[in-house]
């Protein structure tokens, strides 16, 4: 068939669809690679730079390359794993990440990450931004300390659930999430069954009231690494 | 909000259509009717446009041009690149002083602002500011307490233009004290053109045989990635699309670079033919030319060229009376953000969204501007394509050397005599350009601007072209007094204030290196940040998502590979015992808990 490609990762032969992205022709194998802005329910965004892989020795981001036959592709290295330590621990230092006070412990996806690189501490300096918190929704809070700027809910709130709740404002190191108010989360249409709350990867966007409802040690991140459950997959 | 001002916010979003992709020229004539973009005024657009307030501020909040608060009748942006803060640091002062207001502050009669703003593309009239839309040059103390009486006198900036610039720029339309500086005139941009002709002869061409006269030319972009034009051009015409554009990116942004401000006003006629030609040959019937907001100055006279031609019958319905060819061109400003000069940036911002640079594939040629095929090309690459069809391919490629055709604009500035304009054939050596500018003991050369490579003597033999010196134009010379180290600094912040924010390793990357940088200006190095600064600038140089943020490490890069001796001397191993983390204070870090103690530590006293 036409519209079979052939890629190697990491010397394995991986077949995949024209169409799809090297993030989605390795899942579909069992391969894992490492992403974090990525989220199998929505478009593509290439913002966290986690999933960078080599192909044919040239970095690019597997969540919005589409496979083409032929292509070498390199993702578990030496190399490519200490540059996406390095970027894990970038957003640590960014923003403010108190893992031990934080309700997503156990099922963020930057922790879990951290845990699966072994990162103890990152090499780099916190920057201990100044970052505010909006609690004025009577269900949904951000905690802007903790948002890595990944953009799931600023698509989810598009793609699944119709609305333009979010979107990024400023620029540079003074990107942040802007909501679709002048001030308040409450003065927004989001609603708690948003699929823009679900996505979040961090505690940035997340629901009152029911932050503790899965106790600690049960979590989704808590027995496996991150990513096993792609890995379970290989033939 | 006021309802006369409501009403103002409704008009300009009426004289746009409404049209959210026109959302840049909403905002930018809202900013100059109302000194800002309100929570109030955002509101109001978003109403009238049909879209959703945080959209509105999305674009708003991203460039510099723009704010929400109000500035002052008159802003007066001093420019921040090196070149200026080289040869005029006492300037800032002086507009201090004479306003009674510091950097980023208004005035209490709302008349003064005052601000740093990125390279305007001034540096070899440096030090130079943009008070509003027009441009101050080669500023002294005693001029600037003149330029603030007058405005005191009479607030419109265009009153301060009493002796005009060369050439076009005393045009009524300019009306500018900028000076061309062209030092040198090549063959293919300065050399002689007749309007109209060239694009006479492409239209009796098929445009398949215009795009093969481009590639047998063997021209490659000007703005320094060095893309050849030709291909670019055969992809955008065999892309599916029912649409397709042509767009000149004139956002001028990399510091050290000016020659696209002298091309639009000595070379419009030029630019403009080649944009048409370029139409021709890709099927394109709008072409659109994205204006750098400090370059404001030269718009209506930038359009009076564009409206002329379309009278004379070289754009319009049947270009040069020619059935089918239709091709028009319209001027959009930009409002102050280097990264729209990459170019799905550049797309993005004249679609009427915040300048983040668009996810590729797919690329601008099968879907850009609006989701069809588009070309975009730099203001120099379109200026050499008249002369291409003028002269012919062949005599386009005799000149310049292997894998870099035709000549290049420098612009040339820093420690030498001649700042300036200079069209030189590709192959030149460096050395020779220093002694054509009048530079004899340059320490430092940075090749490229900050994005590109500083480069010390042991390489002043290697030729500018795209295989070993690449570069968009800027030539910037350091003379044997200049830090090096202060000057990367300086560049990674411009790095830090332009990029996006987009992705991970430029937003956070450029941050820690140039936390880094300054612990080690600021004497407090250790041997160990050599090889930290080398890791995390590979780190932002692989992972990052487009062209800014994968050359922002350069200037460290660069210096380390180049300059690696002022590092060492600067990153001398601690000879206390604190020798893990020169850079921490046990000093000062104990100072509270000692007051509170009321005792002095034993082990780290003095």
């Amino acid at each position: 068939m036409s519209d079979t490609v052939t890629v190697t990762i990491d010397g394995a032969q991986v077949k995949g669809r024209a169409g799809q992205t090297i993030l989605q022709a390795a899942e579909a194998a069992g391969i894992y690679i490492p992403r974090l802005c990525a989220h199998n329910e929505l478009s593509a965004h290439g913002s966290c730079r986690v999933c960078t892989v080599l192909v044919n020795g040239r970095p690019q981001a597997a969540c919005t390359q589409p496979v083409a036959d032929g292509m070498i592709i390199e993702n578990n290295t030496e190399k490519l794993t200490n540059m996406r330590k390095a970027i894990v621990e970038m957003l640590f230092v960014e923003g403010n990440h108190f893992c031990m006070s934080c309700e997503k412990s156990g099922n963020c996806e930057l922790q879990a990450l951290a845990y699966r690189f072994g990162i103890a501490a990152p090499r780099y300096p916190y920057l201990f931004p100044k970052r505010d918190i909006d609690f004025s929704h009577p269900d949904i809070y951000i905690d802007r300390n903790r948002c890595v700027l990944c953009g799931r809910c600023v698509r989810a709130s598009r793609e699944t659930d119709k609305k333009v709740v979010f979107e990024f404002t400023g620029r540079g190191a003074h990107r942040r999430l802007g909501i679709d108010a002048a001030a308040d989360l409450a003065d927004t249409d989001a609603a708690v069954a948003d699929k823009s709350v679900e996505v979040c990867p961090v505690g940035a966007l997340m629901r009152k009231r029911v932050g503790y409802a899965v106790p600690v040690g049960q979590r989704k991140y808590d027995h496996k690494p991150i990513g096993s459950d792609i890995e379970a997959k290989r033939a | 909000m006021s309802n006369t001002n409501k009403s103002t916010v409704k008009q300009i979003c009426v004289r746009h259509g409404k049209d959210r992709t026109r959302m840049m020229d909403i905002v930018r004539d809202v900013q100059s009717a109302l000194g800002c973009v309100s929570s109030e005024a955002m509101d109001a657009i978003a109403q009238a446009c049909g879209t959703h307030r945080v959209e509105v501020e999305s674009v708003v909040s991203f460039y510099s041009f723009l704010g929400t608060k109000p500035k002052g009748k008159v802003v007066i942006r001093l420019c921040h690149g090196v070149i200026d803060r080289m040869h005029g640091s006492e300037t800032v002062a002086a507009f201090e002083k004479e306003l009674g207001i510091r950097m980023g502050e208004t005035t209490p009669d709302g008349l003064f602002s005052l601000e740093w703003t990125a390279c305007i593309g001034m540096c070899d009239q440096a030090p130079a500011a943009l008070i509003n839309d027009q441009a101050v040059t080669y500023l002294s103390t005693d001029k600037v307490k003149r330029i603030v009486e007058m405005l005191r006198a009479d607030p419109d900036p265009k009153r301060l233009v009493r002796t005009y610039g060369d050439g076009n720029n005393a045009h009524e339309l300019v009306h500018s004290m900028v000076h061309n500086n062209i030092r040198r005139r090549g063959a293919v941009i300065f050399g002689a053109y007749e309007r109209g002709s060239a694009l006479r002869k492409a239209l009796a061409m098929t445009p398949q045989e215009v795009i093969r006269a481009v590639k047998t030319a063997s021209l490659r972009g000007r703005g320094g990635a060095g893309f050849p034009t030709g291909m670019k051009w055969d992809f955008t015409r065999a892309a599916q699309g029912e649409q397709r554009y042509v767009l000149c990116n004139a956002d001028e942004g990399e510091p050290g670079t000016f020659k696209d401000r002298v091309l639009l006003t000595e070379c419009a006629e030029q630019l403009i033919e080649g944009m048409t030609i370029a139409g021709y040959a890709i099927g394109a019937a709008e072409g659109i030319l994205y204006l750098r907001a400090e370059y404001a100055y030269l718009k209506a006279f930038v359009e009076a060229v564009v409206a002329q031609r379309r009278k004379d019958g070289l754009l319009g319905a049947s270009v040069c009376g020619k059935a089918g060819v239709i091709f028009d061109i319209r001027v959009q400003m930009g409002a102050g953000a280097y990264v729209c000069g990459e170019e799905t940036a550049l797309i993005s911002s004249c679609e009427g969204l915040r300048g983040d640079p668009k996810t590729r594939p797919p690329f601008p040629a099968s879907k850009g501007y609006l989701g069809c095929p588009t070309a975009v090309n730099n203001v120099e690459t379109f200026c050499c394509v008249p002369p291409i069809l003028e002269h012919g391919p062949g005599w386009f490629a005799q000149m310049g050397s292997s894998g870099s055709k035709g000549t290049k604009l420098l612009t040339v500035s820093g420690d030498c005599s001649m700042p300036g304009v200079y069209e030189v054939d590709f192959g030149i050596t460096l050395r020779d350009v220093l002694k054509m500018v009048g530079s004899e003991n340059a320490k430092a050369v940075q090749v490229g601007g900050p994005s590109g490579q500083m480069v010390g003597p042991e390489k002043f033999d290697r030729k500018v072209c795209y295989d070993h010196l690449a570069t968009g134009g800027s030539v910037m010379v350091f003379g044997p007094e200049r830090d090096v180290l202060a000057i990367a600094a300086q560049f990674l912040e411009f790095f830090m204030d332009e990029g996006c924010g987009y992705c991970t390793p430029c937003r956070v990357g450029n941050v820690l290196l140039k936390e880094r940088l300054d612990r080690i200006l600021a004497g407090q190095g250790a041997p160990t940040d050599m090889a930290y600064l080398q890791e995390l600038g590979e780190v932002v140089k692989m992972g990052s998502r487009c062209g800014l943020g994968q050359t922002s490490p350069n200037p460290v890069l660069t210096t380390l590979a180049s300059f690696r001796g002022e590092y060492e001397r600067r990153c001398q191993p601690a000879h206390s015992r604190h020798v893990f983390l020169p850079g921490f204070d046990i000093r000062k870090a104990l100072a509270d808990s000692e007051s509170i103690a009321g005792r002095h530590s034993v082990v780290y006293s003095e």
